[in-house]
């Protein structure tokens, strides 16, 4: 890879006058994308700004809502036993991320800053309605988003945490890419008091979206009989070597179901 | 440029000068000529390249050595005791043959090590194929690996076992 500076804020603020300071500059999490971008020389930033010293990790459990830092990694999320307990969605899907390593060293943060297409995390954030905490405003879920590897995130703009309110039932089913561990249909199914929420990943070239048809479905009746009739329209899905369209849009509802029939 | 961090390795506190770009696996062979972790893929896909830092086993092809400034990294060869007495894991791997060509084994160790650490006395068969998923072998068809593991992770809760109990005694 190219070489670069490598930064080593002590804040948040730091670090946002240091993207300001350095026009090339890109931010650091785990690195479990950002390394091998680099090596592949994707990026090629005049300077690296390491987040991990800018006291962005650790969980806190409200009564309604548990807040997880940006720089929280998967493993930590997968063994957190409240978010085990409360938002069991969350706990699998952090637990199925890459393999074990990778875990211990990505972020939610990363994860949600780099929006790919076939993450997990951005399913968890759309179907939970989560909002997302920056160092200057906070973001809804539904805004965040905005098609492949695009967020609404300002250049210089730093996610401090997210904030998953809890839901009465949560679940995600993963259909998992067999090499690359991520997801070739990921679909998180989150019940609240104000409504259903689906979620789908990896199916779409415009990465993370809603599906309607199933919320709507599955709000009259939560249960895996009440979506097997619902299709996805296939226009819009990735259809590559790995699985056509077609193929993916099955995903979507055999996915879908098994999320609702193994919700807790 | 080149820039000083700090870590400890296998016990001991270096001082090293290493570029932005620099791997911590570039570190560990290439500074302090700890070659027993390996390079398999450069991809983060193999695991050849396995080491623990404060304890987690990570890809050191996948962390910048200036990530692991101040930090303890633990590679293969800290882990034999002092009078090169191996590991329980590093013995049960020759028992049980876990190894043919052996590029893979030093990963495989440091993950099984961090497996066994984290089970708290209570890993499957089905826990250490899951837990090995991100450690490639393209020999052995694993089965062999395995059976180290579980007998390692025995052999290492008896040893707990034994010491808790002159502990109480």
């Amino acid at each position: 890879m190219y070489d670069f500076e490598f930064l080593s804020p002590h804040s948040v603020a730091e670090a946002v006058a240091m993207l300001r300071d350095h026009e090339e500059s890109k931010l650091l999490a785990g690195g479990q994308t950002f390394i091998p971008v680099l090596k592949q020389r994707l990026s090629r930033p005049s300077h690296v700004i390491d987040l991990s010293g800018a006291g962005l990790a650790g969980i806190s459990v409200l009564s309604d809502r548990v807040v997880i830092g940006a720089m929280t990694t998967h493993a930590t999320v997968a063994a957190h036993a409240v978010i085990g307990e409360r938002i069991p969605g969350i706990s699998r899907l952090a637990s199925w991320i890459g393999d074990r390593q990778v875990r211990h060293r990505g972020t939610i943060g990363g994860s949600l800053a780099n929006n790919d297409p076939t993450a997990c995390y951005p399913s968890a954030v759309l179907a939970l309605n989560a909002t997302i905490k920056t160092d200057r405003r906070t973001i809804n879920a539904d805004d965040f988003f905005d098609g492949l590897f695009t967020t609404a995130l300002e250049p210089d703009e730093v996610i401090e945490a997210v904030e998953f309110p809890i839901p009465e039932k949560s679940n995600y089913a993963k259909f998992r890419h067999p090499a690359s561990r991520y997801a070739m249909v990921g679909v998180f199914v989150a019940k609240t008091g104000s409504g259903v929420r689906v979620a789908v990943t990896g199916a779409s070239s415009n990465g993370v979206f809603r599906h309607r048809a199933m919320e709507l479905a599955l709000s009259r009746d939560w249960s895996a009989d009440a979506v097997a009739e619902i299709e996805t329209p296939s226009d819009d899905l990735n259809d590559d070597h790995h699985g056509s369209a077609a193929y993916r849009a099955h995903l979507v509802n055999v996915m879908t179901r098994r999320a609702v029939a193994g919700a807790l | 440029m080149m820039e000083a961090i700090q870590l400890r390795v296998n016990g001991e506190v270096r001082s090293v000068d290493v570029e932005g770009r620099t791997l911590l696996v570039e570190l560990l062979r290439d500074k302090l000529g700890l070659t027993g972790t390996h390079v398999g893929c450069d991809t983060s896909q193999c695991g050849a390249c396995v080491v623990h830092v404060d304890g987690d086993s990570v890809k050191s092809c996948t962390m910048l050595a200036r990530q692991a400034n101040g930090r303890a990294v633990t590679t293969i060869e800290g882990l034999a005791g002092d009078s090169g007495e191996l590991h329980p894991l590093q013995a049960m791997f020759r028992e049980h043959h876990g190894l043919q060509c052996g590029f893979c084994t030093p990963g495989m160790i440091m993950s099984g090590v961090d497996l066994i650490h984290k089970s708290f006395g209570e890993l499957s068969e089905r826990d250490v194929r899951h837990g090995l998923e991100g450690n490639i072998c393209r020999c052995t068809g694993y089965h062999n690996i395995v059976k180290a593991i579980l007998a390692a992770a025995a052999m290492m809760a008896g040893d707990r076992e034994i010491s808790a109990k002159s502990a109480d005694a």
